[in-house]
């Protein structure tokens, strides 16, 4: 069973920031929202293993929670 | 409008009403068996219980086959308990058998499926069949089972108006065109549909979950060389922001599904001046279509909490009911009364204790959660309810046009699959190394056996299936008895892979049913019998 990287793992981490910034640059929020979902699945599809996905989803989720 | 065949078997009495003798009788006659609703599921467990020699009485209120659009897509595994009932041929021989798709998107096609089935099976993964034709080869099975002195008898027009249930009997009383009488039952089974009225007479709760959508159902009768495929539109040009579905049925009839949203005014949306413009855009200005039926649905997942209350069994609609992306409603209701004819039979004899039927309630709960399941995740991919759904969904469809990563996860109805009763109360011994896919609770898998189809040669008894193993003819534990089905290892390479895996051989306990009891890669006689007295609710 694998698990969820957690510490730091993007080599240029500026460098990647700065292209899914690029992404979107120009864009509305139909066309923003659109794009991040089709990312989503496709990062999702990259990994696969259902285990990581899930803890992927819930470090997502509790990082938002600051109450 | 629709041609005289048509009309007819709408119209045509089934089950004409005719009075009985019980309807004279000094006081209230009492039969083994009683069945409410002669629908798919009433006529089933009728069949199955009338070729078991088990008396047994269908009333229903209506005398006709049921009206409208509803049920097409029968499934193998009803294709397969329909042979062992003795009417699946015809059923297949009047059905489209179909397996490829496509799915469409926008203006766009963004892909086709080939639901090929996997090789090796007697039966197709499913066809299409109108439900009123399902409904009459059942209805032709009993008049057949009749004619051989079978006790089986449908009493048309003939309405439960009231229940009192006592601890070993239920106490009827029944409406007729001629006026009242009152019947007695050993076991009542309710197939009285979702709207149950029995469940109403009981005070039994059916709570679940309802889609806020409408579907336009039509079926049309239409000379068309469109192909034999399922296609399926999110959001076409023809029904913006809505899903879309066209299906081929026997005789030229069409189904034709249009989600419809929430807010609007039924009785409008139905009349024909309103329906036929919106079927010329989908099927285009060209087509010639006569429309047969249209009806306006709104769907729900919910269940019973429990099928058993007693001596009153529920089965099909009226214990759970399911939305039909996925065509799950009749599959799962013939699962429910294969399920429980045998073991009814089995405590009617005797031979087995009333607790039995508690395992009909464990393990057709647990299937009607599976079809619940699937169903909602089904309604929910083609009716997105919140704007991030929504675009989750449109994500998927967009890249399923050029990934076919993302083709899986679109879900614009899941086939009906027979569930697996994993941890079910019945199961007895596993033998690690065989495949998962037969694992105790799985249904059989068909598989060429060297001499016919697997599915042919088990019976509706328990029976020990040794393949490469030597067993004796019958083993028998506190008067059941499971009689040998010996099948070389090397008949087939699929059924080594479906049944041994790596093993040399194997001995499965089969279940009346047709699911798997138990299994091991030897014999051992009293392994046998515990898993029998496991099997017939004795452990
Ligand atoms: C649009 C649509 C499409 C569908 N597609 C599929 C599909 O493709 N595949 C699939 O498997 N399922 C499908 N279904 C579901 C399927 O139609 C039902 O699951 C199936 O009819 C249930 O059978 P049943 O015998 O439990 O109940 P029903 O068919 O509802 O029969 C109940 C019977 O009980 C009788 N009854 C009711 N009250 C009384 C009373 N008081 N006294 C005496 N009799 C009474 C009624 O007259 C009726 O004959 C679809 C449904 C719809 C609406």
């Amino acid at each position: 069973m694998s698990t969820l990287i957690t510490t730091p793992n993007i080599d240029d981490a500026d460098g990647f920031y700065a292209d899914l910034l690029a992404l979107h640059e120009g864009r509305d929020k139909a066309e923003s929202d659109a794009i991040n979902a089709r990312l989503i699945l496709v990062l999702a599809n990259h990994i696969g293993d259902r285990e990581v996905l899930s803890q992927a989803m819930e470090a997502a989720q509790a990082a938002g929670h600051h109450d | 409008m629709p041609d005289d065949q048509q009309q007819k078997i709408f119209e045509t009495p089934l089950y004409p009403y005719e009075r009985s003798q019980d309807q004279d009788a000094e006081t209230a006659v009492r039969h083994p068996v009683v069945i409410v609703g002669a629908g798919p599921v009433g006529l089933a467990a009728a069949i199955d219980l009338a070729r078991q020699d088990v008396p047994v009485v269908v009333l229903d209120d209506n005398d006709k086959v049921s009206f409208g659009s509803r049920a097409i897509c029968f499934a193998k595994r009803q294709l397969e308990i329909l042979d062992r009932l003795g009417c699946g041929e015809e059923m297949v021989r009047k059905g489209v058998t179909w397996n490829l798709g496509k799915v469409f998107f926008d203006e766009r096609r963004i892909f086709d499926f080939n639901l090929l089935p996997e090789e090796g099976h007697k039966r197709p993964a499913f066809i299409n069949l109108q439900q009123y034709h399902f409904e009459k080869y059942l209805v032709d099975r009993v008049r057949a089972l009749q004619a051989e002195g079978k006790p089986v008898e449908i009493r048309g027009l003939n309405r439960i108006t009231h229940l009192a249930d006592h601890a070993d009997h239920v106490r009827l009383d029944v409406d007729t065109p001629e006026g009242p009488y009152k019947l007695e039952a050993d076991w009542l089974i309710a197939c009285d549909g979702a709207a149950s009225p029995i469940r109403g007479m009981m005070g039994l709760d059916f709570v679940g979950r309802v889609f806020e959508d409408n579907f336009l159902i039509a079926d049309v009768v239409m000379e068309a060389d469109f192909p034999t495929e399922r296609w399926f539109w999110f959001d076409p040009p023809f029904n913006r922001g809505q899903s879309a579905l066209l299906h081929k049925q026997p005789d030229n009839v069409w189904r034709i599904d249009l989600q419809l949203g929430w807010d609007i005014d039924k009785e409008e949306e139905k009349k024909p001046e309103k329906v036929i413009p919106r079927l010329r855009e989908m099927l285009g200005e060209e087509a010639r279509f006569e429309l047969e039926w249209v009806s306006i649905y709104t769907f729900q997942c919910r269940r019973m909490e429990k099928f058993r209350h007693g001596r009153v069994v529920f089965a099909g609609d009226s214990a759970h009911q399911v939305s039909p992306f996925g065509a799950r409603g009749a599959n799962s209701g013939i699962q429910d009364a294969e399920n429980l004819v045998w073991k009814l039979k089995l405590v009617l004899d005797g031979k087995a204790p009333e607790r039995l039927l508690d395992s009909y309630d464990a393990e057709r709960v647990y299937g009607a959660d599976e079809n619940i399941l699937n169903s909602s995740r089904s309604t929910d991919f083609i009716t997105p309810k919140s704007e991030t759904s929504r675009i989750f969904r449109d994500a998927v469809l967009d890249l399923a046009e050029e990934n076919d990563f993302a083709r899986p996860l679109v879900n614009s109805g899941r086939l009906s699959v027979p569930c697996t009763y994993d941890g079910g109360p019945l199961n007895g011994a596993d033998a690690p190394g065989l495949p998962p896919r037969t694992r105790p609770g799985a249904p059989a898998s068909d598989a060429p056996t060297g001499e016919g189809w697997l599915m042919d040669r088990l019976g509706d008894r328990f029976q020990l299936l040794a393949i490469g193993v030597e067993v004796p003819d019958t083993v028998e534990a506190d008067g059941i008895a499971a009689h040998a089905l010996r099948v070389a290892p090397d008949a087939d390479p699929l059924l080594a892979e479906r049944y041994l895996g790596a093993a040399p051989g194997a001995v499965y306990l089969m279940r009346p049913d047709q699911h798997v009891a138990a299994r091991w890669t030897d014999f051992d006689e009293a392994a046998v019998h515990a898993a029998l007295r496991q099997a017939t609710g004795r452990a």
